[in-house]
């Protein structure tokens, strides 16, 4: 770690001719702030405070709250740097800075953009926002509409704006901003209405373009470079990109990028995942459908692409693969390995070596999965790296207007974009998961820009329906070295927020029907609960001010769990009866912003 | 079949334009009489069927697969609504079947709330009747929320004004 350090920082001095010091890379290590998204470039979300522990975290209590005004979903978290606390909102994406050093948290400053409210009905899983970015003294904000602005953090003043999408043309803005040394990256949402994904890099003093890197098309638009950029080691050929679907099916391609992306500043190399191909209708749209369903690994620099893996080659479920990307170092094999952590929507857990993007380690996280029997793992077999699917589960064998049934995971995968959290204590992930099958039928649909272009209907139920479970969700820790569940503990519904573990041996998280927990990070036993304002579908934020450690999270349900599950479950559970009501989220909690932020007693 | 829909339609951005407070209420939603697959009620307006062992109409089917792919992340599952769309299950029993095409076909705005005009939208457009038909069974408690279990056979009649209008092989 020391050695890491050290010659990271000697790479940055060699650079700080030409651009500044990565700021970032020394408040990251700061654990009494929590300076971005994701609380670090790797994506670890691990706190190093650790006056909250196994033994008093049972005292725990709310220090304060602070409501945002907004209603519908808050996913995200805020951030804290210095002594101020940041805080976003859903659509309309009003922005809070709020004083920490202040007994009552004083308002600093509020920024209220002006969108144009059409955009609403282009947002295809509720009015999220995933939360702020912060670097060279400004607050960046990705709204709805895929406007970036950067503010000055001082005062909330708008420094600039770009334009990053169109939302009449279905392109929207749900994920946070990152920001990795002297760029800021936003993607853009609408797989759901045909839109071609891309990441972009800004300027992080001006907004002017640096590079954008579309996830189909052209090598001219994907910066793939042909001979060069690998897929499981092999070289991947010229504009594969195309030549993967039919005609000019890439241009409406889907494959956005509504996640959380990951850096590694000693390889320079960002990486994130893709998501669906557009339509949800397998049979419109033959081929491999690349490079949707993929985690990119590109030069922060250039853009370029380094190694690419596609998981679900020809997607027929819905399994985005935008989940994050978490660079954590182990010993596999007896071999200290930088490695790539990922937890698919497709139910599968992948390891990965994060500088050659070979495959080490794919193996389902979630016994209920079985569209795939497993991952291909044969280096010489013809289908190496791919999912051996299950012809009974399969949307594309049987076809448009037949309802394929009982597949596992649902659309909204095994994981959405909840964020899990890596413990290097006990070399631990912990993983807040979806336990929810569903029938899936697909259709014919015609594109029409900035309409839905979505092509299949669906019904989710809880995973163990045959057996008379009820439960939607799971709390588990994974081992990622061997891919296998550790610890796992039932939850009623999805846990849809993101978890942060911490140096205490406690791990938090958040459950859509509004609790915040705390977990003994090596037994998941739980060691506290709190039923805030609503439900929560946010990550949890970790800092410490005037001495003390404090633990922050939005309630405020809704997201994809609250449409598809408050209403969606209750009538397929019917069958339940006898074995034990299930009961829908509606009667647990209901919609409302708050900020809570917890501490132990004086 | 389908051009005369696109006539009345036409009618129903006049009349909602022009006289949607006066607008007559929709009629009892009952059957009267079917062609070809698809149900009227006495005032000739497109309505659902529901036999004795549950089996819907074809239309109803297909309103509920359309509508869980164009409609239902604002309207909410099963036309219950949410804070950013009317529960359109209750909407249909004011708006007539005019109106009711007259705002999928043209959208409106109230304040924040914003219904796109899905004139463009063929995923919509061609299915309006089916979308209108599902919602008043839903209105009546006719049929449950989710997935219909059973439904009738896909109607000819349907088939081929499906791929005139969506403009399919």
């Amino acid at each position: 770690m020391h050695k890491l350090l050290l010659s990271t920082s000697v790479a940055v001095l060699a650079l700080a001719g030409a651009a500044k010091a990565d700021e970032l890379l020394t408040l990251q290590k700061d654990p009494k702030q929590w300076v971005m998204p994701t609380g670090d470039y790797a994506n670890l979300r691990h706190s190093a405070l650790k006056q909250i522990t196994t033994e008093n975290v049972g005292k725990l209590a709310p220090a304060w709250q602070f409501s945002t005004g907004v209603l519908r979903g808050h996913e995200g978290a805020p951030l804290v740097i210095g002594d101020v606390l940041y805080l976003h909102t859903p659509f309309p994406n009003n922005v809070y800075a709020l004083d920490l050093k202040d007994p009552d948290h004083k308002i600093l400053w509020k920024y209220e953009p002006k969108q144009d409210p059409s955009v609403v009905p282009v947002m295809c899983c509720d009015t999220v926002n995933r939360g702020l970015a912060y670097g060279d003294g400004k607050i960046f904000l990705a709204q709805a509409d895929t406007t970036l602005v950067a503010l000055d953090a001082k005062t909330g003043k708008l420094l600039w704006s770009v334009k990053n999408g169109d939302p009449s043309k279905g392109q929207t803005s749900t994920a946070a901003p990152h920001v990795f040394k002297d760029k800021v990256f936003v993607g853009i949402a609408g797989g759901e209405f045909g839109v071609r994904g891309h990441i972009t890099a800004y300027d992080l003093k001006t907004g002017q373009q640096v590079w954008r890197g579309y996830s189909m098309g052209p090598d001219a638009d994907t910066l793939i470079e042909p001979g060069k950029t690998t897929h499981l080691g092999k070289a991947v050929e010229k504009d594969s990109g195309i030549t993967t679907w039919e005609g000019d099916q890439w241009k409406i391609g889907g494959g956005t990028t509504w996640g959380w992306y990951s850096y590694d500043p000693e390889l320079n190399l960002v990486y994130y995942g893709s998501g669906n191909p557009s339509t949800w209708n397998p049979k419109q749209r033959p081929g491999d459908n690349r490079w949707s369903m993929t985690i990119w690994a590109r030069d922060l620099d250039t853009g370029k692409a380094k190694w690419l893996y596609q998981m679900t080659p020809h997607d027929e479920w819905d399994y985005d693969g935008i989940n994050e990307m978490i660079l954590a170092d182990q010993d596999i094999g007896g071999q200290k390995r930088k490695t790539l952590v990922h937890f698919d929507r497709n139910g599968f857990a992948y390891t990965l070596d994060r500088v050659t993007g070979e495959l080490l380690v794919a193996e389902k996280y979630d016994p209920a999965v079985n569209w795939a029997t497993k991952v291909d793992m044969d280096k010489s077999s013809k289908t190496y790296g791919r999912p051996l699917v299950v012809s009974k589960y399969s949307t594309e064998q049987n076809g448009e207007d037949v309802n394929t049934q009982y597949v596992c995971p649902a659309a909204l995968g095994s994981k959405d974009q909840q964020p899990a959290t890596y413990d290097a204590a006990t070399g631990l992930f912990l993983v807040p998961t979806n336990h929810v099958c569903m029938d899936y039928e697909p259709f014919r649909v015609s594109y029409t820009a900035g309409q839905p272009y979505v092509g299949a209907t669906l019904e989710m139920f809880p995973a163990g329906k045959d057996k008379g479970e009820t439960h939607t969700g799971n709390f588990i820790a994974w081992d990622a070295k061997t891919g296998k569940i550790v610890w796992s503990n039932k939850e009623q519904f999805s846990v849809w927020g993101g978890a942060t573990s911490t140096d205490g041996g406690v791990t938090f998280y958040g459950t859509l029907e509004g609790y915040l927990k705390a977990v003994d990070t090596k037994t998941g036993k739980e060691l506290y609960k709190y039923k805030t304002p609503s439900g929560i579908i946010g990550n949890v934020t970790v800092y410490e001010s005037g001495g003390k450690e404090y633990v922050a999270v939005l309630s405020g349900v809704g997201g994809w769990a609250g449409i598809g599950l408050a209403a969606g479950l209750s009538k397929s559970s019917e069958g339940l009866g006898a074995v034990g009501n299930y009961a829908s989220l509606a009667n647990y909690t209901a919609l409302g912003g708050v900020l809570t932020v917890f501490a132990l007693p004086n | 079949m389908r051009s005369s829909l696109a006539g009345a339609l036409a009618l129903g951005v006049i009349m909602c334009v022009g006289s949607s407070a006066m607008a007559e209420a929709p009629g009892d939603p009952k059957a009267v009489k079917s062609t070809d697959g698809k149900y009227f009620d006495a005032k000739g307006d497109p309505t659902y069927n529901v036999g004795p062992d549950g089996k819907v109409d074809w239309y109803t089917f297909s309103g509920y697969r359309r509508y869980h792919a164009e409609c239902h992340v604002c309207h909410g599952p099963n036309g219950g609504g949410s804070t950013y769309a009317p529960a359109l299950k209750d909407s249909v029993k004011q708006f007539n079947y005019a109106e009711f095409a007259g705002i999928v076909i043209g959208g409106r705005q109230n304040g924040n709330s914003v219904m796109p005009a899905f004139a463009d939208n063929k995923n919509a457009s061609c299915y309006i009747d089916d979308l209108y038909v599902y919602l008043r069974a839903l209105s009546t408690g006719a049929i449950e929320a989710g997935r219909p279990a059973k439904k009738e056979e896909r109607p000819e009649a349907f088939a081929k004004a499906e791929a005139e209008c969506m403009g399919q092989k």
